[in-house]
């Protein structure tokens, strides 16, 4: 089974391996409405947690990714720039923005689980 | 009109609302000798009468451009403005707009904007084109920051023959954004080597064309080694008209184009207000400042315009937006839209053309003096003449007998060693008896 943590600013990061998949969350893509442009960072760049990592702009707004985790950009999924859309369509699956090698696999410590993630939306109902 | 000054109770109440004790310690910023200590010296009272005299005669003072033969340039040129463009951008609608933040009620504006962002397209030869900025310096200086957020780069090289105050503007903002400039000499012959002097860590070369003293540049070249180098170009004009006749800066291989659209619907006004004119690759359309209006279609199918992608603008995004000009040169640019559109492509080309005829004829007959050289071995209607003699002295000597002969470019380049070079301007506007006026004028001031 694999992790998946959340941050409070709506982005997850799921661990496969050595790698952690970023992306925002059902909830952030819902309120964005119709994303139409994704700036990914260059591959091999550091992020270091929190720091902002990509720009996802909807028609109305253009919102910072935040790294939830530390460590290097391995891979960024380019087929959000001919179809940015996939993030509203599979936030969680295609609609995945960047790949992270962890620094520090304990800063997952700091994040919420689904459930807490779960519960902290709904606070904000 | 009814005028209400404040009194000291509103001035205190003000001051305790903002949390001031006195009105000294709200301009606690302003360097203490920089204050003024006493009131201005002035009469209690005079009749509205007395004022208009007097300022009718201290405005007589000043040698206007349209009252003598006038041959000044240097980035603002005094062309002629059909009346009709006047008239039509008086039109309330179009005059007491501001900047469309609820733009779907200014289906109009928006048109014009969208007809203005197509011309300048068309004009430089580049596939997007923003609603305009505030002049052609601060655009040029926009363009040194996307090409930082593009090319992920620090470093900006300008040519020797940038005007040397649209380099100033750039150096200004890159102040606030870090960016390293490098400004290379002035370079009156347009010789400089920009192609050797590009390193893999530059993230722009800005050039222009006309340059400064009034060069023309092919960027062909230079836009080729830029590109194996990931640097961008940025091709700078201050004379628009110039794009009439010249190879447009986008045809040349140019990644961004910005300049000055003054010389199109617009007078000198004094310096101000002017129209930057900003255009780029589409690839590079997310990282553009400014806004863009779009066209669409409404729910019924019919045809409407919107503004769009300002998500990164200052109103929407604050600090992180992508320029801090937020609005465009609304009214300035509509007069551009206006006077292009009544010259049409043909007309330009003919405008263009007869600017160009004006300023040959006018190097030939001052380059025939005793003790003038013409600089150029290209121009489009500004050159650069080297004289024997102090330039500023002698474009003063003109002056006093009514002649406005250019600009010297030590008022543009001081300390450079280019005293003795004054750079020429020459439009549709100069007739004939202009030229020999100017002729007989620099003759006398060069035998004083």
């Amino acid at each position: 089974m694999s992790t998946i943590r959340y941050t409070t600013d709506h982005e997850y990061v799921r661990i496969e391996g050595e790698a952690g998949v970023v992306g925002i969350t059902d909830y952030a893509q819902n309120l964005l409405g119709d994303i139409v442009f994704i700036e990914l960072p260059p591959i091999g760049e550091t992020l270091v947690k929190g720091a902002e990592a990509a720009t996802v702009e909807s028609v109305k707004a253009a919102s910072e990714v935040n790294a939830p985790v530390s460590g290097e950009v391995i891979e960024v999924n380019t087929s959000l720039q001919e179809t940015p859309g996939l993030v509203n369509e599979d936030p969680f699956g295609r609609g995945w923005i960047l790949k992270i090698r962890l620094s520090d696999a304990a800063e997952l410590e700091s994040l919420m689980d689904e459930t807490a993630y779960l519960d902290f939306v709904k606070t904000l109902a | 009109m009814r005028y209400l000054p404040i009194n000291e109770n509103d001035r205190s109440d003000m001051l305790a609302r903002i949390g001031v004790s006195d009105i000294d310690a709200l301009f606690a910023d302003i360097p203490e000798d920089k204050r003024l200590k006493q009131a201005l010296d002035l009469p209690l009272r005079k009749s509205e009468m007395d004022v208009e005299r007097l300022l009718s005669g201290l405005a007589a003072k000043n040698v206007a451009a349209g009252s003598v033969p006038f041959f000044v340039g240097a980035g603002a040129y005094r062309h002629h403005v059909p009346a009709s463009v006047d008239h039509l951008i008086q039109r309330s609608e179009f005059l007491t707009s501001y900047t469309p933040y609820q733009p779907e009620i200014a289906q109009g504006t928006l048109q014009a904007i969208f007809e203005f962002q197509t011309q300048v397209a068309a004009l430089t030869a580049m596939e997007v084109a923003n609603a305009s900025m505030y002049d052609g310096s601060t655009a040029t200086a926009e363009a040194v920051a996307m090409a930082h957020r593009i090319t992920k780069r620090r470093k900006a090289l300008l040519s020797g023959g940038l005007h040397p105050q649209y380099a100033e503007v750039v150096r200004t903002f890159a102040q606030m954004s870090g960016d390293e400039v490098v400004t290379l000499p002035p370079d009156v012959f347009a010789a400089e080597n920009l192609g050797a002097l590009i390193e893999g860590d530059l993230s722009c070369v800005v050039v222009q064309s006309p340059d400064v003293f009034g060069n023309l540049r092919d960027l062909s070249e230079l836009a080729a080694f830029c590109q194996a180098k990931g640097t961008l170009l940025i091709a700078v004009f201050t004379e628009v008209v110039s794009l009439g006749l010249i190879q447009p800066p986008g045809a040349m291989g140019a990644d961004i184009v910005v300049g000055e659209g003054q010389g199109i619907g617009n007078r000198l006004n004094f310096g101000g207000p002017y129209v930057g004119l900003f255009a780029a690759k589409a690839k590079y359309l997310r990282q553009m400042p400014g806004r863009l209006c779009g066209e669409t279609v409404d729910a019924s199918g019919r045809r409407g315009f919107v503004l769009t992608l300002s998500t990164r603008e200052q109103h929407i995004r604050r600090d992180k937006a992508t320029s801090n000009i937020c609005t465009n040169s609304g009214l300035a640019s509509l007069a551009f839209t206006i006077h292009l559109t009544l010259l049409g492509e043909a007309g330009l080309h003919r405008l263009a053309w007869i600017n160009h005829a004006n300023a040959v004829e006018l190097a030939e007959r001052l380059g025939s003096l005793w003790g003038v050289e013409v600089l150029n071995e290209t121009f489009f209607n500004e050159f650069t003449i080297r004289i024997k003699g102090d330039a500023a002295q002698v474009v003063e000597r003109m002056a006093e007998k009514g002649v406005l002969g250019g600009v010297p470019l030590s008022r543009l380049l001081p300390d450079s060693g280019l005293d003795d070079l004054i750079l020429v301007a020459s439009t549709e506007m100069n007739t004939n008896a202009d030229r020999e006026a100017l002729a007989k004028a620099l003759q006398g001031a060069l035998s004083c």
